[in-house]
C-alpha cells in the first residue's frame, strides 16, 4: 500500500518534469497549438485552399477560452475525485465492519 | 450484444465500407472547414458503426453493470480532463492528451467511441476546438482508432504475460500517439503534395502532430497506470465485474 502511494507520487512528479522541461529548454516560443502549425503547413502545399466552414461559436478571447478549457477539466476532475471519494469511502467502511 | 444489436453494427460497417470506396480520392484535431466535404463525410460515415457498437455496448452496461456505472464516467471524466490539458511539448508546441486509453483498457474500446465523440462535441461547438464539419474525422482518430490500439496493445501485452502496469502504460501511451498518426494521414490524405504525393504530406504532418505528441504520450501513459494503480486498491469489486483482473494473482 505504502510502496503504491509512492509510485504515483513519482509517477505524476515525472509528469510535471516532461511538460516543464521544454518550458525551461525552449525559450523563444509561445508554444503555440500543433493544430495551428498544420494549417501552416497545408497553405504550404494548397495555397488556395480556403475553409469552408468556421466554427458556429469562437471565443471571442483567451480569457473566455481558457475559462472554458478550465470549467472543462474541472468538470472532470470534479467526477474523478467523486469517483474515488466514494471508492476510498466504501472500503474505508468495509474494513470497520 | 444481442442478435439485432449485431446485425445493425454489421450492416452499417458494411454500408459505411462501401460508401468509403465509392468516392474517388481527389486527389490534433482537424480544424473547423479544414477537410474537404466528401472526407468530412466519409470519415464521419465510417464512425457510424462504431458509434452504434458503442451505444450497444454503454446500454449493456447501464443493464446488467450498474455498478460499473461510476466507473465509466470516470474514465469519460478523464478523457473530458486530459484533452482539455494543452502541455508543452519539446517541438516548442503544445498539444494535448486523448485520455481515452483508460477506458478502452477497462471497457473496451467500443465506449470510447460515444464518450470521446462528447468531449469532442464539447470542444467543436465551445472552445473552437476541432469543429463540427471535421468531428467525423476527429472522432475516428481519437474515440476509435486509439482506443482499439490501445485494448489490442493491452490484450497483446496480457497474453504475452507482461507486467500489467508495464501493459497499461505502452497501451495507453501508444494509443495517444497512435491517434495523432491517423489526424496526420487524415490530413495528408485530403492534401497530397504536389511532389510526392500523399507521403511527402505525411511526412510533413507527421512532424508536427506526432512530434509534439510524443512526450504528451508518455505523460499519458504514466497518469493512466496512476490512476488505475488508485482504482486497483479501492475499487477491485468493480474491476472484476469489468474482467479486469481477470488472469491477475491476487494481490
Amino acid at each position: 500500500m505504502k510502496n503504491k502511494g509512492l509510485l504515483v507520487i513519482i509517477l505524476l512528479l515525472v509528469c510535471g518534469l516532461i511538460a516543464i522541461i521544454p518550458l525551461a529548454l525552449i525559450s523563444d516560443s509561445e508554444f503555440g497549438g500543433a493544430d495551428g502549425q498544420a494549417e501552416e503547413i497545408i497553405l504550404e502545399i494548397a495555397p488556395d485552399y480556403e475553409p469552408w466552414a468556421e466554427s458556429i461559436l469562437e471565443p471571442p478571447g483567451g480569457e473566455t477560452e481558457s475559462l472554458l478549457f478550465s470549467l472543462q477539466a474541472a468538470l472532470g476532475a470534479g467526477i474523478i475525485g467523486l469517483g474515488f471519494g466514494y471508492f476510498i469511502g466504501r472500503s474505508k467502511h468495509q474494513k470497520e465492519v | 450484444m444481442t442478435k439485432l444489436q449485431k446485425r445493425i453494427v454489421s450492416l452499417l460497417a458494411v454500408f459505411s465500407v462501401f460508401f468509403c470506396l465509392t468516392p474517388p480520392a481527389n486527389a490534433m484535431h482537424i480544424m473547423e472547414g479544414y477537410l474537404p466535404f466528401v472526407h468530412s463525410v466519409a470519415w464521419g460515415v465510417l464512425c457510424l458503426p462504431f458509434l452504434a457498437a458503442g451505444m450497444f455496448s454503454i446500454q449493456k452496461t447501464v443493464s446488467q453493470k450498474r455498478n460499473t456505472l461510476l466507473l465509466l464516467a470516470m474514465v469519460g471524466a478523464y478523457a473530458f480532463v486530459l484533452s482539455a490539458l494543452k502541455i508543452p511539448s519539446v517541438t516548442g508546441s503544445s498539444s494535448h492528451p486523448t485520455g481515452t486509453g483508460l477506458g478502452a483498457i477497462l471497457f473496451g474500446p467500443s465506449p470510447m467511441a460515444i464518450l470521446g465523440l462528447i468531449v469532442l462535441l464539447f470542444q467543436a461547438i465551445l472552445l473552437a476546438h476541432g469543429g463540427l464539419t471535421t468531428l467525423g474525422a476527429n472522432t475516428f482518430s481519437m474515440a476509435i482508432a486509439g482506443p482499439f490500439v490501445t485494448y489490442g496493445i493491452y490484450r497483446l501485452c496480457k497474453s504475452l504475460k507482461v507486467n500489467r502496469m508495464a501493459a497499461v502504460f505502452l497501451a495507453a501511451a501508444l494509443g495517444d500517439l497512435f491517434t495523432y498518426c491517423v489526424t496526420s494521414f487524415q490530413l495528408a490524405l485530403a492534401y497530397p503534395s504536389e511532389v510526392g504525393g500523399i507521403g511527402a504530406s505525411l511526412a510533413k504532418f507527421m512532424s508536427v502532430f506526432a512530434l509534439t505528441q510524443i512526450p504528451l504520450a508518455i505523460i499519458e501513459g504514466l497518469l493512466t497506470v496512476a490512476v488505475v494503480v488508485g482504482l486497483e486498491s479501492w475499487a477491485k469489486p468493480e474491476l472484476a465485474q469489468l474482467g479486469y483482473l481477470k488472469g491477475a494473482k491476487e494481490a
